[in-house]
């Protein structure tokens, strides 16, 4: 059970923290006219391209208490990423962020330009038309984000195994544990955990296209 | 007063052109900017609002610049205190009429809404989204809502143009109480010639990205010395060959009418000309009143 119990609070966090990122960075990229924003943009979307385990290998480079990174962490910040849960919420933030943000932005960019210049018109800051007039018209489209991140995080193996190890109950999640008693040759616990697997996904995906068809959506 | 004097490169179908603007406005002037499709004038409302900049020269509104492109200054749209209302209206779907009013309106000014909501003939409307509302209450709530954040300049880019001849006639007739009531300068882009005359005491004729013509409406459309009682903008709806002459059937107003024209005189029209019919002279019957 305890794996399981880790890899919804992982995905629970990893989705929380992805929401509050992705929103303002989708607004940029969507209505920026930087040049960074192509760069930033290809940065947040290599997940999609590159295996998990190039990921979860720099990341376990990066924040090895030898390096910089993993040295400011644990002596000024007293946090060790590595092996830890830390890891594995950072780990799965930067390789979920595409997820979350992709669906947001395009929500984004479609979105009526004539409405968010109406509420620049009306005297209103971007923010406060982010609030008021964006993220309303966009529901669906945070939603994806929101369910493609949960279960992308809830899937998730190559980068949370780099990063994290499989420590139990601190970084061993379900795909990890369902890894080890297959290598343990334990099937019938294996498939219960592959069962279980499944069955979270199927009703997380029905629940997100039941709350997204598009009755729901003329309601709104 | 608005003192524009601006220079930007508009893409049109037939290739680049410049949009070379140089004009003034008083306080309190309703103006008309006519001109033909891909003349340039929204483009030229959009660059008054600040929602899209020139590429040259410099925007001054009373005392405040709002734009320089010299001394690089350009005053967010949020700043410049204008109600801009559109062709499409831009109300907001999430929101009912209540929440789109309360939306723009400074500070929730209750008394206000309520005032603006009857004002519009909107009572009862209040709770309906917009989807729910007519071209002309759509209308009606954008004027509105754009009215309740205390502008100094009310821009309107064709307003009116996706609207039936009577809801069109109504929000003529409410634009005018408006302007009456409030005394805002307003610039308003058309390219109904009915509008012109009806609306605005000042009109700029826009071809091509330039001013080409600039005055009262009667002077600018009307070359010839007429010495007529009656003037109407006209449009034609049919041309019909009739003998030695043709009978053209116009809309004017909300009516239709027939009137006669020699082949002369309709050489350069066709079905949906806009123009101008004019009686010369008329003879007035004059018949006893005594019974």
């Amino acid at each position: 059970m305890q794996p399981f119990i880790l890899t919804f609070k992982l995905a629970i966090i990893v989705t929380i923290i992805l929401l509050i990122i992705s929103i303002p960075l989708a607004h940029w990229i969507a209505f920026s006219r930087s040049r960074f924003r192509y760069i930033v943009e290809t940065l947040v979307s290599m997940p999609l391209v590159l295996p998990p385990t190039v990921i979860g290998f720099y990341l376990l480079v990066a924040f090895s208490p030898q390096n910089f990174l993993g040295h400011f962490f644990e002596s000024v910040l007293g946090i060790r990423v590595v092996f830890s849960f830390t890891g594995l919420v950072i780990g799965s933030v930067i390789f979920s962020l595409p997820f979350m943000l992709n669906p947001i932005k395009a929500g984004m960019q479609n979105f009526s330009i004539n409405l968010v210049e109406a509420s620049y018109c009306l005297g209103k800051t971007p923010v406060e038309t982010l609030r008021h007039v964006i993220l309303p018209g966009i529901k669906p489209a945070v939603l994806t984000g929101m369910v493609m991140a949960f279960a992308h995080t809830i899937g998730e193996f190559g980068v949370v195994l780099m990063i994290g190890g499989n420590i139990p109950d601190q970084t061993q999640v379900a795909s990890i544990a369902l890894y080890n008693e297959v290598e343990a040759l334990n099937y019938h616990t294996a498939n219960l955990y592959a069962l279980a697997l499944v069955g979270i996904s199927f009703f997380t995906l029905l629940v997100f296209y039941y709350l997204n068809r598009p009755h729901a959506q003329h309601q709104n | 007063m608005l003192n524009i004097k601006i220079k930007k490169q508009m893409l049109t179908p037939v290739g680049p052109q410049w949009l070379d603007v140089n004009l003034d406005i008083a306080k309190g002037e309703f103006v008309t900017i006519f001109g033909e499709s891909g003349a340039g004038k929204t483009t030229l409302l959009r660059m008054l609002a600040g929602l899209s900049p020139p590429q040259e020269g410099s925007i001054e509104f009373g005392d405040r610049i709002w734009f320089d492109h010299s001394k690089k200054i350009n005053c967010p749209v949020q700043r410049r205190k204008i109600a801009f209302v559109s062709q499409d209206n831009s109300l907001f779907p999430n929101m009912t009429v209540q929440q789109n009013l309360e939306y723009a309106a400074i500070a929730n000014k209750r008394h206000e809404i309520e005032e603006c909501v009857l004002l519009a003939g909107l009572k009862g409307l209040e709770h309906q989204k917009p989807g729910q509302l007519s071209g002309g209450q759509k209308q009606r709530v954008a004027l509105g809502r754009a009215l309740l954040n205390g502008p100094e300049l009310l821009l309107l880019d064709e307003p009116l143009s996706d609207l039936d001849i009577h809801a069109r006639l109504g929000l003529q007739d409410e634009i005018i109480e408006i302007y009456k009531k409030t005394g805002l300068t307003t610039v308003l882009v058309t390219h109904d010639l009915a509008e012109v005359f009806k609306l605005s005491t000042k009109v700029f004729v826009l071809e091509g990205g330039k001013i080409m013509r600039s005055g009262k409406p009667q002077e600018v459309f009307i070359h010839n010395d007429l010495s007529g009682k009656f003037k109407f903008t006209a449009e034609i709806l049919e041309i019909h060959k009739d003998g030695v002459v043709n009978i053209l059937t116009l809309s004017i107003g909300n009516h239709v009418v027939k009137v006669v024209a020699t082949d002369e005189e309709i050489v350069d029209f066709s079905v949906g000309s806009k123009i101008i019919v004019s009686s010369k002279a008329f003879n007035p019957l004059i018949i006893s009143s005594s019974t």
